[in-house]
């Protein structure tokens, strides 16, 4: 059916004939008679990674195939969504591996742009938890590939943003856990020095990210509220929660219903910001056990909360240098402070080593934050992208939607090596999207 | 544990109804052209709800075998959901016999041919539950699908009809008319939103139907108004209109 696609930023805004599919061999006839596809999950990418002429929709090739309670290991068809998963495997004491900071996405997303989530440091991204997966290519072939077999097609396809196939199936490792409860400290930074300092404190927690307050300037620059934690053991829990430690108690969603003015937003997190800073948390160091919920994945309470940045859209920006050149770190920071056209709050967080074909993670720190679509803004953002360059570092695929092609061939040391592992399984470029064809990936 | 059997159980709309059946705690026999295709949906039914879920070949064409596909289950379902069908292409059937025999026979013949067996089984036991999706399609035929519309208005009767026989037996039919269903049946074709359900809607308009005892059941309520207008509209006027 001819659709309006657009992903998590609302820009940019396409037609796509989208094509759904609950069996393989439908799939693969599709794939063979067609060329100019490519895969769509639940388009939680914020720009146009999963857009293009024909997309294929995974959302209903969604069944899971088994699950080893004993061991810990899932697989499951592609679309299913990490929701669901969760939903099935927390009551049975097991959990994500890794996860970002929506459990709308689902695993051949997941794969796709080899997702880091609050715990890159200690568990590494996606792709070190797969055990094997299956990716259709254009051929219409199905290979089965890991780390040791096929390993070309695996490492490209791994952050590989559907250039190399259709992901079918995926195999992976999850997490023991005993309760369905974090262990949380929160701690109050009084500028990006302190935040730095504290991340390294705090670095054998195994799940940490800052929120960063991108207005302050002179002493306060850089005020943060660094968030760590680990799951939580029975003994941790009060006296309720001991009752169904697997068990959540149930809660009830907020949308957003429609496009407001892009200012709400940015008020909205000011208030809730200011209020954790000098309200509640009035403490340096607070300690509580909470939900797994609220911990991971804070903005899901609002369903549609991108909707809150009007109709124009927003960019997601995120990048990441080396831990040597905390100057580029603040640089940027620095810029888009005084700027003032970013969102009020930004997230920052320390990544592990990573070897990896294509993925984003590298070793060092990655900020993210959003920029409503204005007149202007792409211009400054281009100037952002020489700077992350300048220092070594990248930005990630996933959030993209209008970086240069030279800034992505100058960035990402592997990419001539990449391009060319997705000409073998893609011939003649027949899986492409709109920011393929802009970096000039499958051209 | 009440058990569900799904015929063409491979479609979108199956895959929805036997997903809210089996959150609900039944069990489930999934019955199709393609067991191997149903071994993952069968594997994701046990493993999301907790319940028994198998798969059965079966072919709606096929009449010969249907006696002996129903008595061949492992249990007797309580409930019995005809969802198989075929939409064909309307100007290919007009030129072309075979397939203008495939949509007959998939969404009339063959539907007949097994809810005989599963109705002769129930009526027996005084109990048991038929559903059958049939179309608005079959409410008044029209030049864009009178095919597949004339086949779907043969299985609305005979639902119908089946119902008015098995009520003192017990056994309660129910016809099920959905308008435009998201599905892969209708992914060649725009729909209009508003008038379109999604698969998990009619999944769970047929659950509360069955529970309720619902005797027809229109899917979004607009299509009981819409053919209704459609079928006041006289002939002399609406051989005149290009529907
Ligand atoms: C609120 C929010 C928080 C987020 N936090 C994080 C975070 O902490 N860390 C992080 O890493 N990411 C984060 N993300 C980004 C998100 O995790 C990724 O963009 C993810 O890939 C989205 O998956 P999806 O299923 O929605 O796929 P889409 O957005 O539809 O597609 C994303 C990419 O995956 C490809 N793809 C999807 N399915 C397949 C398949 N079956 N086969 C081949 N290719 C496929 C698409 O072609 C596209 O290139 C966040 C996003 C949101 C909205
Ligand atoms: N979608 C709509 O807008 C709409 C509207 C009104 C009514 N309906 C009716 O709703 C029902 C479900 O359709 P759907 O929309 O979910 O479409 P669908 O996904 O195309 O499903 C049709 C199913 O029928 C099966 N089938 C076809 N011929 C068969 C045969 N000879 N033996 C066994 N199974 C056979 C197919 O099985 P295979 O996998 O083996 O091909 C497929 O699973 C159909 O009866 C349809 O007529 C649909």
């Amino acid at each position: 059916m001819q659709k309006r696609l657009a992903n998590w930023g609302n820009y940019p805004a396409v037609a796509s004939e989208e094509n759904a599919f609950t069996q393989e061999d439908q799939l693969r006839h599709y794939v063979v008679s067609n060329d100019h596809m490519i895969a769509r999950g639940n388009g939680r990418c914020y720009g146009d990674a999963s857009l293009g002429k024909n997309s294929i929709s995974m959302l209903k090739y969604d069944k899971m195939l088994s699950f080893d309670t004993e061991k810990g290991i899932m697989d499951v068809q592609a679309g299913v969504t990490l929701d669901q998963i969760l939903d099935i495997i927390v009551p049975k004491g097991w959990f994500l591996p890794v996860t970002p900071g929506t459990k709308y996405i689902t695993v051949g997303g997941a794969v796709a742009s080899d997702v880091h989530g609050k715990n890159h440091h200690v568990d590494g991204a996606f792709s070190g938890h797969i055990i094997d997966m299956d990716v259709l290519i254009a051929s219409g072939e199905t290979i089965c590939c890991n780390a040791t077999t096929h390993e070309d097609l695996f490492w490209a396809t791994c952050g590989g943003m559907g250039l190399t196939g259709i992901i079918t199936r995926v195999k992976f490792d999850l997490k023991k856990i005993e309760t369905a409860y974090i262990r949380q400290t929160q701690l109050k930074a009084k500028n990006l020095e302190e935040v730095i300092r504290l991340f390294d404190e705090y670095k054998h927690y195994t799940y940490s990210m800052a929120w960063i307050d991108c207005l302050q300037k002179g002493d306060s620059f850089g005020r943060s509220i660094l968030i760590v934690g680990e799951h939580a053991t029975p003994e941790e829990l009060n006296d309720t929660q001991k009752k169904a430690p697997l068990t959540l108690p149930a809660k009830r969603k907020l949308s957003v219903p429609f496009n407001l003015p892009s200012f709400v937003l940015n008020t909205f997190t000011v208030k809730a910001f200011n209020w954790l800073y000098y309200g509640k948390n009035y403490k340096k160091v607070m300690h509580k056990v909470i939900p797994y919920e609220p911990f991971f994945y804070p903005l899901d309470a609002i369903l549609h909360w991108n909707r809150g940045y009007g109709k124009a859209g927003f960019i997601q920006y995120q990048f990441v240098v080396s831990l040597d050149k905390k100057d580029g770190l603040i640089a940027i920071l620095q810029r888009i402070s005084d700027k003032g056209w970013g969102s009020f709050l930004a997230v920052l967080k320390v990544f592990g080593e990573q070897d990896s074909l294509i993925s984003f993670p590298m070793e060092g720190y990655t900020l993210a934050l959003d920029f409503p679509i204005r007149k202007g803004l792409f211009e400054f953002l281009d100037e952002l992208d020489e700077i992350v360059l300048q220092h070594g570092g990248r930005l990630y695929l996933s959030k993209d939607a209008r970086m240069k092609q030279e800034i992505f061939w100058n960035s990402y040391p592997n990419a001539r090596k990449f391009a060319d592992i997705v000409k073998q399984y893609n011939g003649n470029a027949r899986f492409e999207s709109l920011q393929s064809e802009r970096l000039l990936l499958t051209k | 544990m009440p058990t569900v059997l799904l015929l063409g159980a491979g479609s979108d709309m199956a895959v929805a109804i036997a997903r809210k059946f089996a959150s609900e705690k039944y069990d489930i026999q999934l019955a199709g052209r393609h067991t191997a295709a149903l071994v993952p949906q069968q594997q994701d039914l046990q493993l999301r709800y907790g319940i028994q879920a198998t798969s059965h070949a079966f072919d709606a064409t096929d009449y010969n075998s249907h006696a002996g596909f129903f008595a061949g289950l492992p249990v007797q379902p309580d409930i019995t959901i005809c969802v198989f069908g075929y939409l064909g292409t309307q100007e290919k059937a007009q030129e072309n016999w075979q397939e203008a025999a495939a949509i007959i026979n998939t969404n009339y013949t063959g539907a007949v041919s097994v809810l005989n067996v599963v109705a002769e089984s129930y009526a027996a036991k005084q109990q048991g539950t038929i559903v059958g999706i049939s179309s608005v399609a079959g409410e008044r035929g029209r030049q864009s699908n009178y095919i597949y519309g004339s086949a779907k208005a043969g299985f609305t009767a005979y639902l119908s009809g089946l119902r008015n026989r098995l009520f003192r037996s017990g056994v309660h039919v129910m016809s099920v008319q959905p308008g435009f269903v998201d599905t892969r049946m209708t992914q060649h074709l725009t729909l209009p939103p508003l008038l379109t359900a999604q698969p998990e809607a009619v999944a769970t308009a047929v659950f509360k139907g069955v529970a309720r005892k619902k005797n027809v059941l229109y899917v979004k309520w607009h299509w009981k108004y819409i053919m209704l207008i459609i079928k006041l509209i006289p002939e002399g006027i609406f051989k005149k209109l290009s529907l």
